[in-house]
């Protein structure tokens, strides 16, 4: 704050000479304090993933006993033990599936549907448009109640195909957005040759639109596929049948259950299992994943 | 283009709007139904009872507190997420040492190693970040208390989620932990297309860090803080504090009903008291407070928008 009071002042005399001086101090202890809070921040975002890896790696004891001491030896069988005793394995492929699923569901629909509303003049465009746009603001809680009641009398109900059917409906109103969006922003020109050489609507999207809007794809997809493989509200009211379970609730139950089984150590293996593909494909795609979740705040 | 042209539309709508109506719309349309309604979820019988779930909600304690949580996590979370990141993104993209005949700002050295650090926690699932935090807040073998006793702090030893006056800031702590990357990033971007000559211009008046923060980069900046503030807002009061706050908290909810959410409330009247109309009540509260929040932030936000 003080440095906003000397520099009005310094602005309202307007005297030159002395300001080149004080800026480089001004300058220096400023950096000195800016770096050391990104440091500090850093270490604060570092240091509990971190953590959560140690600890995976120590027996019970010791994780209760002395949470920041090193772990004596190396137990890997905390590991083998979450993925074979834990049921990582199947949460795992539970995850894989609904998500696989999902996104691909997600992808073909929401750009067949923002492709027609982008492109096409028809009645009631706008009133669809809006009607999947509403789809953000609303709180899914509220629908929640009695889609699982929907879901129920359909024999959806604690399926994984009925799960990738609520997935891809709650993933539209986001997708459709983005690739309106985008599907405008592409020349008209190529698909009207393409239509002149007496290709059908049909054909057009899938050989010309579709690989036309291969980076908008990438960007809403990466946006999905973390949306849907962190999904943690919607499986927990559908999918309540353990067999079932998706990583995040499975690792929720885990917890809740090791109460009384009392293996922490496997349970902390399990959440660093599940943490580290998404932070390794961050970290191996992390211009793309960027792009692909801020594209939609940033539009 | 008008061959087949509607034949066409109908064809690639009817999936994608007929799976959308069916799982989000129609839903939606139900619950305000039910919200007038006796329906408990458990039997297909129910009666019209016209605004009795109404009255009952504003004579039930336990709503008032949960509204009052929710608008907490609606504020002042994106206040203190969004201040965190306008500082760390600034620091990184302006906050450089100003070298001779380098460019007027210039980013911190390695910042581009901080906006992937700060991001880690986006792509984590917020139950997954929730599960780590309840651990690290256990008063007895926690993370946190054990590093106070290693640091001599043996008689600060909180309660944390077991305290009902710390328990919702120890759940929104770790919410502004897991979004404040996100925000870093983009506002990075923001910063990142302001024009160099406005910073030049500024310095030349003799501005301060402080005044170019002040006058060039929020001005500039105001849209995209807006749509951000809205996003986390919507979030917060949805899917993100229901994770939290039923991951970590004990009852879920408590202790003492001190940290209980709305979105968290119409669950439990739901799906463990059998109350299905009354939880669409709240849900209808709910939907209501989301759309007057979204609306008041953006009407307040107005300002004439600056070109560039």
């Amino acid at each position: 704050m003080t440095t906003t009071e000397t520099d009005t002042t310094v602005t309202k005399i307007d005297v030159p000479a002395p300001k080149p001086p004080r800026r480089q101090r001004e300058g220096g202890v400023l950096n000195v304090f800016s770096h050391g809070v990104l440091v500090i921040w850093a270490i604060m975002v570092v240091t509990p993933l971190l953590w959560a890896v140690m600890t995976s790696f120590k027996d019970d004891r010791s994780i209760f006993g002395s949470p920041w001491a090193l772990p004596d030896k190396l137990h890997f069988d905390n590991w083998s033990r979450a993925w074979t005793q834990a049921n990582m394995s199947d949460y795992f492929l539970n995850t894989v599936l609904v998500v696989g699923g999902s996104l691909i569901g997600t992808l073909v629909l929401g750009s067949m549907a923002a492709y027609v509303l982008a492109r096409f003049d028809f009645p009631g465009n706008r009133f669809i448009y809006y009607l999947f746009i509403g789809g953000m603001s609303f709180p899914i809680m509220l629908a929640l109640v009695p889609l699982f009641y929907v879901v129920n009398n359909m024999g959806l109900l604690n399926t994984l195909h009925g799960l990738i059917l609520v997935y891809i409906a709650y993933s539209l109103p986001f997708t459709v957005f983005f690739l309106t969006a985008f599907f405008r922003t592409l020349p008209t020109s190529v698909a009207e040759a393409a239509f002149v050489d007496g290709a059908s609507h049909t054909r057009t999207f899938f050989q010309i639109m579709l690989p036309m809007a291969k980076p908008g794809l990438i960007s809403v997809g990466i946006f999905n596929f973390l949306g849907q493989w962190n999904q943690y509200m919607l499986p927990t009211v559908l999918n309540t049948d353990p067999d079932k379970h998706v990583l995040t609730q499975g690792l929720v139950q885990l917890a809740v259950s090791q109460g009384y089984k009392g293996d922490w150590s496997g349970l902390f293996a399990g959440l660093v299992m599940a943490m580290l593909p998404v932070l390794a494909a961050y970290i191996i795609f992390q211009r793309q994943v960027v792009a692909g979740l801020t594209a939609g705040a940033l539009k | 283009m008008q061959h087949g042209k509607y034949r066409f539309i109908v064809g690639f709508l009817a999936l994608p709007l007929g799976l959308y109506a069916l799982f989000v719309v129609w839903p939606f349309i139900q619950s305000i139904y039910y919200s007038f309604t006796d329906w408990t979820g458990l039997s297909p019988e129910f009666k019209m009872v016209g605004l009795d779930n109404y009255r009952r909600m504003l004579h039930d304690d336990i709503f008032w507190k949960s509204l009052q949580h929710s608008l907490m996590f609606a504020i002042v979370l994106p206040l203190v997420t969004i201040s965190l990141a306008l500082f760390f993104a600034f620091m990184i993209n302006v906050g450089g040492r100003r070298r001779k005949g380098g460019p007027v700002i210039s980013g911190v050295r390695g910042s581009s190693f901080y906006k992937i650090v700060y991001f880690f926690p986006q792509v984590l699932s917020i139950a997954i970040v929730s599960l780590l935090f309840a651990f690290a807040y256990n008063p007895d073998s926690g993370a946190i208390n054990s590093l106070l006793r290693g640091i001599g702090l043996d008689n600060i030893q909180p309660l944390w989620l077991g305290d009902p006056s710390l328990a919702l800031w120890c759940v929104m702590a770790v919410l502004v932990w897991s979004t404040v990357g996100f925000f870093v990033v983009l506002f990075s971007a923001g910063m990142a297309s302001i024009p160099m000559d406005l910073y030049e211009a500024a310095l030349l008046d003799g501005a301060g860090r402080a005044a170019t923060f002040f006058r060039i980069t929020l001005p500039l900046l105001w849209d995209t803080v807006q749509s951000g503030w809205v996003y986390m807002g919507i979030l917060a009061l949805g899917a993100e504090s229901f994770a939290v706050v039923q991951i970590m908290t004990t009852g879920p909810g408590g202790p003492d009903y001190s940290t209980t959410v709305m979105v968290l409330y119409v669950y439990q009247k739901a799906f463990r008291d059998g109350q299905a109309a009354y939880a669409t009540t709240i849900g209808v509260a709910l939907l209501i407070v989301t759309l007057a929040f979204a609306a008041v932030v953006m009407r307040l936000g107005r300002r004439e928008r600056l070109e560039y």
